[in-house]
């Protein structure tokens, strides 16, 4: 007969354990469903004893199984035990491959054919995904392995590497330096696969470094060895080791495929549920990092909520206490569910979140009851978080050169969307007009809200094109003004290299930069030549409009840019309406030509800016540079580093390339819209008003902004031993000196050389070191130095 | 787009040197001592050895705050620029000290010891101003790890081109790859040449044998030879790299352990000069 249980819980890591472990206390009937023949397989793929931290540390945890910092072996240890204590019923090497019926009676159908009933569902399947398996015989023998931690762990091995993508690439490429390499492709050519693996990958062949099997499918896999069928017939090739990666299934799909809505197609958009965890399909609940919460103490406080939800228990959230402290500046002493509900009153934008979405945004956001005329922030602050305001209102000064001239807002409206979007510093400055309560919100909190809630994308889209017309084209004239040019307006989006428009085309629209950067270029003696670079917040095209010729100039995206593309004849309509804008526009145009002259007169500004644009500098918001006609070579800048950072330099001198002799190091540009923020479970990753991009404490080493950094300058570092003080190295030679690793005979004790934790370290531009980074500080020839790239175009192209 | 350390701050560590030099010379020049010519004895001599000796350990102080990096002050640029403008107004400090007077002795040797150091850091000031230019252009871009790299994939297809060429060419392809070595001893380094240069020997043995080739291996020979060109032409950028970071360095290795020995010689001045008056 089949096995019937009120709650089914798809998934063992965290969140799951947690939520079986409830319903085991409290005696509901459960079976917690694991694909694999362990529990956590995220967690049990870390690498061997990495530590898992348990952050936030403010966070309560609320669970039958216990969670401290501690080695994975322990972790994971501590909660098999508990488990087993707790007599929960873990059915493994059990997929669920569909679900049907409806709440109170689902069916899940299992991978090995059998069914299953059950009331409640509750998904805590992660974000990792199900790994594609061989899916041929003899797939589940031991050397057959589906990732690879370390690649100096094999050596004198034959392996073969199955599949072509970028992972197998990487990995087979790492694996020949001590082993003999077979990779096996099964289409005819790599395709699909970034330009720098194609590169490595066909050098590599060539060279002989490893071999490659082309339209070969697997067949089975014996015991020394993979039979692989190719166009000539079936062969066998004799190998060691075989490492499978071939891409995963991502979970959403089945989730998906469950009939749960997700709100939009963005990757980082999140599944609708109540404030209980459910979701829009009535008894199938979504708890852990697939519903949005990627730490394990928040996923394994779910899981407890969520079995005593399914139980009808009325629970105050775990986070409670914590918000309640965040409202205590609240006049009016309103519990937290009261609180709540007054913001989501008084702040039209946010009315359209569910309660859990608002219990993370606030939780996520600072509550600041600022007195009237008290500074929010300043015009040129680097800071990117995102106001609404409660209670109250400000004044913002929308023109650098007037304080007087401002523009009020008031209750229920939001301000701080134009550095959001573009990622630049401030263009205003934002005070308080009487006692007010606003909500500070950070970037990333408010990225994934504006993806996951439709309303919210629509009205930031509304009022941000307007304000930046405002802005940046048509200052002091009223919205009402400029609606007939604000209804024709859309937002494109372009991707690296991609043309807004080509030079000889009609022009019949403006493209105001909201987001990137572009470059300019004419045909000059045939080949395509930069002129100048365009960063957002400016406009390009108003030649063609201006002048009723064809376009001039080709604009190409520097880095990937959305830009307002504003229609020629409304745009036209207001020129001629409004005198003002007429002139502003006149006068850009005339300067532009001016510029046009200036940089077609010196070619080799043009190729120098087109060199820092293709090394990813049209993204960054500093820079450091070296002009090797003074460089000495003598490191000193990488030894400051080292030497102010804990031991480890966040950057490589010699490393990155040269043109002419402005030369770019490996090292970071804190750019405007940072990679590596994009994917940080404790949102470690920050910028301050300065416009550092850093790594607060509380980093929990998981290496995703490592992966992320396409300019490789993040690393993983554990904190080095002390060293002796410079003067006892000078003259007793006691330890390393300035800059030098602490290894070899100075080294650790290798006996105890566990290592701290390893956490992600980069460049923080010494924003606590007293006088500026200490690269630039400490270069004896004035060599180094770091540049604001949009200010650094201008130099370049007003001339060397 | 920026300056050199000489011009840096429109030249204001060589307007401080210009007054310290102008300051030392009108003092000297107005000068009379009470007794006899102007030597270190004199309240001048006293002023301008006091000042010299502190300006010796105030540039060499140099060497401690280059590699303390945190904290505020100025920046190294600026340490740097003082330190050769003021060095070089030390030439002028010092000598009027001694008031023309020289000698086999100990105060002599501290002159002269400063005075090499002086030369020394003018050497490695030329080089610093020179050497990073002919550097940058001479890499072409790449990196001398990258120029290896690159040299040693010519190795390997020469030892492929040389396969169809009989044993004698294979030998001194294997030895062109196996026996040539790019930097060395000092002097080899300083050279940025081998005299004996394996692959040079190779090239133009290969090419003599070329002449003397059947014609079916014209082609095999071409390809070789345009591979030893190239590594030869490799060669000599890596070596001239070599030889520029050997120029960039080299001083060094004289001006700093000299400058210890001066600092040695000074104390010895100092004590002989105050205990055996």
């Amino acid at each position: 007969m089949q096995e019937r249980v009120t709650v089914a819980i798809v998934g063992s890591g965290p969140a799951g354990l947690s939520a079986a472990g409830r319903a085991a206390a409290s005696g509901v009937s459960h079976v917690l469903l694991e694909q694999r023949d362990h529990i956590s397989d995220t967690i049990y793929k870390y690498q061997k004893g990495k530590l898992v931290m348990a952050t936030p540390d403010v966070l309560p945890l609320r669970s039958e199984l216990t969670f401290k910092l501690g080695a994975r072996e322990d972790v994971l240890g501590t909660w098999g035990k508990q488990i087993s204590d707790l007599k929960v019923n873990v059915r493994f090497n059990s997929e669920v491959t569909a679900i049907s019926g409806e709440k109170g009676d689902f069916t899940l159908k299992l991978s090995d054919g059998t069914t299953l009933a059950a009331e409640y569902v509750v998904f805590a399947i992660g974000l990792q995904g199900n790994i594609r398996l061989l899916g041929v015989p003899g797939q589940e023998r031991d050397w057959v392995q589906y990732q690879l931690d370390d690649p100096d762990e094999y050596s004198d091995e034959t392996i073969v590497v199955v599949g072509a993508g970028d992972a197998g690439i990487e990995n087979a490429l790492a694996l020949t330096k001590q082993n003999n390499v077979v990779i096996l492709n099964r289409g005819g050519e790599f395709a699909r696969i970034k330009q720098g693996n194609l590169t490595a990958i066909t050098t590599a062949i060539e060279k002989n470094q490893l071999e490659c099997i082309y339209s070969a499918t697997t067949v089975r896999v014996d015991d020394d060895g993979i039979a692989v069928k190719t166009p000539e017939g079936e062969t066998k090739v004799k190998c060691d080791r075989i490492i499978a990666r071939l891409g995963a299934l991502p979970p959403r799909k089945f989730v998906e495929a469950c009939g749960i809505n997700f709100p939009s197609s963005d990757p980082s958009s999140l599944p609708e549920l109540s404030a209980q965890y459910e979701s829009n399909v009535p008894g199938l609940y979504v708890i852990g990092a697939l519903a949005g919460y990627p730490l394990i103490k928040q996923a394994m406080n779910q899981g407890y909520e969520v079995v005593e939800y399914i139980q009808g228990n009325q629970l105050k959230p775990a986070d409670e206490p914590l918000l309640e402290q965040k409202f205590a500046k609240i006049p009016g002493n309103r519990t937290v569910s009261e609180v709540l509900a007054y913001i989501q009153e008084s702040i039209p934008l946010l009315s359209g979140l569910t309660t859990l979405q608002l219990r993370e945004f606030m939780l996520d956001s600072e509550v600041h009851a600022p007195r009237g005329g008290d500074i929010i922030f300043e015009r040129n602050d680097y800071t990117n978080s995102f106001y609404s305001i409660v209670d109250g209102g400000v004044n913002i000064q929308i023109d650098a050169d007037d304080e007087n001239k401002i523009v009020a807002l008031g209750q229920g409206t939001f301000f701080g969307e134009m550095g959001l979007l573009s990622g630049r510093r401030r263009t205003a400055t934002v005070m308080a007009n009487t006692p007010s309560l606003l909500i500070e919100t950070p970037r990333r909190s408010m990225i994934k809200l504006v993806n996951s809630v439709e309303s919210v994308k629509r009205v930031m889209d509304e009022v941000a094109v307007g304000r930046q017309i405002q802005t940046y084209i048509a200052p002091n004239i009223p919205l009402a003004d400029l609606e007939d040019l604000i209804h024709t307006i859309r937002v494109e989006k372009f991707d690296q290299g991609e043309v807004l428009f080509h030079e000889g085309d009609e022009g019949d629209c403006l493209y105001l930069i909201q987001r990137g950067s572009v470059t300019v270029s004419r045909e000059i003696g045939g080949k395509e030549a930069v002129i100048s670079y365009v960063p957002a917040g400016n406009y390009v095209g108003e030649m063609a409009l201006v002048s009723n010729a064809p376009r001039s100039a080709t604009i190409r995206a520097a880095v990937a840019v959305e830009a307002l593309r504003l229609d020629g004849v409304p745009f036209r309509a207001l020129m001629t309406r409004n005198e003002a804008v007429r002139q502003a526009i006149e006068m850009r145009y005339r300067g532009r030509v001016l510029e046009n002259i200036e940089t077609t007169e010196q070619p080799e500004a043009g190729g120098l800016i087109q060199f820092l644009v293709d090394q990813g500098l049209g993204e960054a918001t500093d820079v450091l540079l070296i002009d090797e006609a003074l460089c000495v070579r003598c490191d000193n800048c990488e030894k400051a580093c080292a030497e102010t950072h804990q031991g480890t330099s966040r950057l490589n001198r010699e490393a990155g390339p040269t043109y002419q002799t402005i030369h770019v190091p490996t090292s970071c540009r804190h750019c405007e819209h940072p990679h590596c923020m994009v994917d940080c479970p404790p949102d470690a990753l920050r910028r301050n008003a300065n416009g550092e991009v850093y790594i607060t404490d509380s980093c929990i080493g998981c290496g995703n902004c490592e992966r992320n950094c396409p300019y490789g300058v993040i690393h993983m570092a554990a904190k080095p031993p002390n060293k002796p003080g410079l003067l006892q190295w000078l003259l007793l030679g006691r330890g390393p000196g300035p800059g030098q690793a602490v290894t070899g005979k100075w080294g650790p004790d290798s006996k105890k050389a566990s290592g701290g934790p390893k956490k992600a370290v980069k460049c923080d531009m010494c924003k606590d070191v007293k006088g500026g980074p200490a690269c630039v500080r400490a270069c004896p020839t004035g060599a180094a130095l770091r540049v604001e790239p949009s200010e650094f175009f201008k130099v370049v192209s007003q001339g060397l | 787009m920026h300056q050199s350390i000489l011009v840096f701050r429109n030249f204001r560590y060589l307007k401080w040197a210009a007054a310290v030099i102008a300051l030392s010379v009108v003092l000297y020049w107005f000068h009379e001592p009470a007794v006899g010519i102007p030597n270190g004895g004199t309240w001048l001599g006293y002023a301008l050895g006091g000042f010299g000796a502190i300006l010796i350990g105030w540039l060499m102080w140099f060497g401690i705050r280059k590699r303390r990096y945190g904290g505020g002050g100025a920046p190294v640029e600026d340490w740097l620029s003082a330190h050769v403008y003021l060095g070089l107004a030390l030439i002028f400090v010092a000598t009027l000290h001694t008031g023309f007077q020289f000698g086999w002795n100990v105060h002599t040797v501290a002159y002269v010891l400063m005075m090499i150091v002086i030369v020394s850091g003018v050497f490695g000031m030329f080089a610093y101003l020179r050497v990073p230019e002919l550097m940058t252009n001479n890499r072409r871009g790449t990196t001398l790890v990258q120029m290896m790299h690159e040299i040693s994939d010519l190795d390997a297809a020469c030892r492929e081109a040389a396969l169809a060429l009989g044993d004698e060419i294979n030998q001194i392809v294997l030895a062109a790859a196996q026996n040539t070595r790019i930097g060395g001893g000092v002097v080899r380094q300083l050279s940025g040449d081998d005299p004996a240069c394996p692959t040079r020997d190779a090239n133009s043995t290969v090419r003599h044998l070329a002449d003397h080739a059947p014609p079916g291996q014209a082609e095999g020979f071409r390809v070789l030879l345009g591979l030893l060109a190239r590594k030869e032409e490799l060669l000599a950028r890596a070596r001239r790299d070599v030889r520029y970071k050997a120029i960039l360095d080299i001083w060094l290795y004289f001006h700093v352990p000299l400058s210890f020995a001066l600092l040695g010689a000074l104390i010895a001045h100092i004590v002989a000069v105050f205990f055996y008056w």
